[in-house]
């Protein structure tokens, strides 16, 4: 059952991925993405990572593609159009060159899969798990990260108020 | 499980001058917002004591090196030396910014925080032991960066520049991420010792191959926040663009930490795979100095031909990097602080010599500066020296260091092509120093007034620091090749 569940959403993660791209309406691309996103949190599902799936859907699904959408909302962006001249450069190096890189890193992947990898469902790694770690071994990044974030509502204030 | 979670005593000072730094920031921040737009002062001299107060910090945690907060950082010499680089970097930045903004009227405490959060990214990167740690203080000193770049919001070129440097540098962030987690599906590991010791052991099955392309996606990271060729296309619009003292500190500080950042990274987890990277530093640093140099001399904008000259630099210390030893890392720390210095001070005469709005930053409006004002352009002229490389200047030292360390290392063929294009390069700093003195002076030369205290200060901070560097670089020398070992 497992093996059969992985291949029905790693194809539609690939699909919705796809769409992503070829999509000219930025609304469409971003019901892609979300897509994308929810196949992933049954792709960590099915290793077992039920934390990670659900930070996966609130975070990604829930928290930034409703700011994505929201955004291109406000600017009420319409559907995009081609360039007059497109970038030869572009079309002619563009595919080969995602192709090459797609068989480089599956020829990698494939000869360096170590023996014996993860089998489905057997990922331990809980809330309890993550919360622990989180507090112990990487409390300095956990608390360090607060200033990342304080530094992007201190840069969205000074680039956004109205008098310097 | 261990017994204890509690950070010691020692763990909290290793970490003080960053703490330092956080509070100071969060400190201003809110005394900008408590202030009011109506009575607003100004808050440079604050932040210059926060910094000092953070040297000093870097001083005393640097007399009981160890790492910190398990493992996730560690305070050694190698990470105080650049943490010491990148403070003086931000010092001079302050400097400068203080009679910049009030001149734009865009005083604010919002730019000193800023400033000092970048800083306390970069200061993060220096000590790093944990690739973890590597991005969130890649992160921190980036982002602060972009906005900074863009802090003059009403002005156009500020904007491109923010924005090209935002878009590109997360680009680039998301290959180093990428690399990250390559690393940790290999080794299962993000602590640099850790990854060191899964790859050196044979029996760990990690494939060279693997290794070799994650390390290769976190080298594009790198690459970009170094200005490495060919990825450098961002430097000079973004240098341009950007108001002048906040260039002068993109070019040292971010600068320095992902030299130091990439440094321990390679040498301490990346023993295993050191030929291939070798190959790949050294076609890196041909191709960066080359571009740089060649580039610069069609030049006409002071912050362009300063942009392409700071490509070139980055690609001399990639020799250093290429020659893959303790002297070269050694020389590269060397270079870095001595080029923060000269480099500071060149945009510092820059930040002076525009004037409101960044009106005057072409070539040949600084014909007759000589005249006018003969110490500003004396000391414009040592730095200029010191950028190529002229005997009793720090540039000197560094180079030399460098290309030492490279013939050590046997790569004559770098050598010979490095020095060639450090001789191209002097043909565009000697252009400026030409203009400044043997033009007439121009209608550009009525308006301009004497430095300001705080460009002062850091125009004569750099040249002693560059001379210092230039007639004693022992003093700085031994301790980087003292603890240029510790990284290894």
């Amino acid at each position: 059952m497992d093996p059969i569940l992985f291949f029905i959403f790693a194809a539609v993660a690939v699909i919705c991925a796809i769409s992503l791209i070829v999509q000219k309406h930025p609304i469409k691309s971003a019901l892609s993405l979300i897509g994308v996103m929810g196949s992933l949190a049954i792709l960590y599902l099915l290793l077992g990572a039920e934390f990670i799936a659900a930070a996966q859907l609130i975070v990604y699904a829930g928290a930034i593609m409703v700011l994505f959408v929201f955004v291109i909302m406000l600017l009420n962006a319409g559907e995009e159009k081609s360039p007059a001249r497109p970038s030869w450069f572009a079309k002619l190096l563009g595919i080969p060159l995602m192709i090459a890189l797609l068989g480089i890193l599956s020829y990698v992947i494939q000869r360096a899969a170590p023996e014996g990898s993860l089998a489905f469902g057997e990922y331990t790694g809980g809330a309890r798990e993550v919360g622990r770690a989180l507090f112990t071994t990487y409390l300095l990044p956990f608390e360090i990260t607060s200033v990342l974030i304080l530094i992007a509502i201190l840069g969205a204030v000074v680039l956004a108020k109205k008098e310097l | 499980m261990e017994t204890s979670f509690l950070p010691t005593a020692a763990e909290y000072l290793r970490l003080l001058p960053e703490t330092i730094l956080i509070v100071s920031g969060t400190i201003l921040m809110i005394l900008e917002g408590l202030a009011g737009p109506r009575n607003r002062k100004n808050l440079s001299p604050l932040a210059i004591a926060a910094i000092l107060a953070a040297m000093a910090a870097t001083v005393a945690a640097a007399g009981n090196p160890g790492p910190a907060f398990n493992n996730m950082i560690l305070a050694d010499g190698f990470g105080a030396f650049f943490r010491m680089v990148v403070l003086s970097a931000g010092l001079l930045a302050v400097l400068c910014s203080s009679s910049y903004l009030t001149r734009e009227k865009a005083d604010s405490g919002e730019y000193y925080a800023l400033l000092l959060y970048s800083m306390t990214g970069q200061c993060l990167l220096s000590t790093a032991n944990e690739l973890i740690m590597v991005f969130i203080g890649l992160e921190i000193s980036s982002i602060a960066t972009y906005i900074l770049a863009g802090y003059l919001r009403d002005d156009a070129r500020n904007n491109e520049s923010a924005l090209k440097y935002f878009l590109l540098g997360s680009f680039a962030t998301a290959f180093l991420l990428y690399g990250v987690a390559w690393i940790y599906g290999i080794t299962g590991s993000t602590n640099l010792e850790e990854i060191r010791r899964t790859l050196l052991n044979p029996e760990s099955g990690a494939s060279p191959l693997l290794t070799g392309v994650a390390a290769a996606l976190m080298f594009i990271g790198f690459a970009f926040k170094i200005s490495a060729v060919p990825f450098q296309v961002w430097a000079p619009d973004v240098y341009q663009g950007a108001p002048a003292p906040v260039s002068a500190f993109m070019s040292a500080g971010p600068k320095a930490a992902a030299f130091a950042v990439m440094l321990r990274v390679y040498l301490t987890a990346f023993p295993s795979i050191g030929d291939g990277w070798q190959t790949m530093i050294w076609l890196t640093a041909l191709g960066t100095m080359i571009v740089g140099n060649f580039a610069a001399l069609t030049q006409s904008n002071l912050k362009r031909i300063l942009a392409y000259s700071s490509i070139a630099h980055a690609g001399y210390v990639l020799v250093a990097v290429t020659a893959y030893s303790d002297t070269g890392t050694a020389a590269a720390m060397f270079y870095l602080a001595a080029y923060a210095f000269m480099n500071i001070g060149a945009f510092a005469v820059v930040s002076h010599f525009s004037r409101t709005g960044e009106k005057y930053v072409e070539l040949n409006d600084l014909a007759g500066l000589a005249q006018k004002q003969p110490t500003t352009a004396a000391l414009f002229s040592l730095f200029l020296f010191s950028l190529i490389g002229v005997p009793l200047t720090g540039g000197f030292f560094g180079k030399f260091y460098i290309f030492k360390a490279a013939i050590d290392s046997g790569l004559i063929g770098l050598t010979v092509l490095g020095l060639l294009s450090s001789a191209v390069a002097a043909f565009y700093y000697l252009r400026i120093i030409v203009v400044m003195y043997f033009h007439e002076p121009g209608d550009t030369m009525d308006t301009i007034t004497s430095p300001a205290p705080g460009i002062q200060i850091a125009l004569w901070t750099s040249a002693l620091a560059t001379l210092l560097l230039g007639v004693f670089p022992s003093f700085v020398l031994d301790y980087a090749t003292t603890s240029a070992v510790l990284v290894r």
